[in-house]
């Protein structure tokens, strides 16, 4: 059983993505949407909180919101993937559980 | 019957309300709360977790009358009545919070297969336990 | 597989309702099945047909309402949450004695109960919201 999180705040704003982070299983995807993207960016002081997480779950951005936002790939925690909306669905589908932290 | 009405009386999933937010500031926790009652009706495994700020949402002693707003705090004291029984507050939460258990409303549920004994509603759980009760849901609902 | 989708926040305000909409669409692109779009809290603002949107941005009402139209999404707005906000279709309108109502094509009212019923049914619930 795995869950697909989703995470729409910004780490800098509220807490949420902390609390995904805290309460995600190994093998899980926590895919970071709207402004939740913010979340994957390098040398921010979340990235440690982040990184550290990568082993145990997979965390992906959504490629329009970071577009929308002007976050370049290359600006992306090392570990941290993208994928599209097609994507977001295929991991809906693939996952159990979806799980939107809001 | 129709297939959707077959399905419907045939499926039991197990679902979890997860509150994450106080009560008051915003309508979350309140809606939230007509959505269980609501889907008490559909006897289905509800359990309700509250974690974070949603912590706030049992604490005793809410008086509203001087911000005009309804008082709702009373309602979950009618979950038990709707076989509402399982209400997982988060340790840690409340320790962040400097909450204990003493802070919050005492709940309880009438087990009928005990002679209709009453029993804690609330279950004070940690974050490693929170988060495998989370792990093992059908539906999850966040507000 | 069969999506319930569930859009907790208002048009505009939050980009909630835009990615459910991309969410949505995409899903149908695949192949999928979507038992039903549920508009909870201020998410019922979506089911307006008032809003004039400025005409170089997008009209997320009628981005919904076109789905529910071209390929039978089901579109419910929970009567309690669009009571308190003042979304109204015909009959609201009448049975509380107001003197207009505002619902947009495609969308319908409807009870909490058709929430819990899309969660029963649907494979995965998605929710949009804050």
């Amino acid at each position: 059983m795995s869950t697909l999180h989703t995470v729409n705040k910004s780490p800098f704003e509220t807490s949420t993505l902390k609390s995904c982070l805290e309460h995600v299983s190994d093998g899980d995807t926590i895919l970071l949407i709207e402004d939740g993207v913010y979340g994957a960016m390098a040398g921010s002081s979340m990235a440690d909180l982040v990184t550290a997480k990568t082993k145990a779950v997979s965390i992906i951005a959504l490629a329009p919101d970071m577009q929308a936002r002007g976050i370049d790939e290359d600006r992306l925690i090392k570990g941290i993937n993208t994928t599209d909306y097609a994507g977001f669905v295929d991991l809906a589908a693939k996952n159990d559980l979806s799980h939107a932290w809001l | 019957m129709a297939i959707r009405e077959i399905k419907m009386s045939e499926t039991v999933k197990k679902f979890l309300y997860v509150n994450r937010k106080a009560p008051y500031g915003t309508i979350y926790a309140l809606e939230s709360l007509e959505v269980v009652l609501i889907g008490a009706a559909f006897d289905q495994d509800v359990s309700l977790a509250f974690l974070d700020d949603g912590v706030f949402q049992l604490t005793k002693g809410q008086d509203t009358k001087e911000i005009g707003v309804k008082n709702f705090s009373p309602t979950y004291r009618a979950l038990g009545d709707y076989e509402v029984t399982k209400l997982y507050v988060e340790k840690e939460s409340l320790a962040e919070r400097g909450l204990s258990a003493d802070d919050l409303q005492e709940l309880v549920w009438e087990d009928e297969d005990d002679d209709y004994a009453e029993k804690p509603s609330i279950r004070i759980i940690d974050r490693t336990e929170m988060a495998k009760l989370m792990a093992n849901q059908d539906v999850v609902l966040s507000f | 597989m069969k999506f319930g989708i569930l859009i907790s926040e208002g048009p505009y305000t939050h980009q909630a309702a835009d990615s459910a909409l991309r969410f949505t669409k995409a899903a149908i692109k695949a192949g999928h099945e979507i038992d039903r779009v549920f508009f909870y809290h201020d998410g019922v603002n979506v089911g307006t047909r008032l809003s004039i949107p400025p005409q170089d941005e997008r009209n997320l009402q009628q981005e919904w309402s076109a789905l529910a139209k071209d390929h039978g999404v089901d579109l419910v707005i929970c009567i309690a949450a669009a009571q308190r906000r003042g979304l109204l279709d015909e009959n609201e309108a009448k049975r509380q004695g107001k003197d207009a109502n505002n619902i947009a094509d495609g969308f319908r009212i409807s009870g909490l109960g058709q929430l819990i019923e899309m969660g029963i049914l649907s494979d995965r619930l998605m929710t949009f919201g804050d």
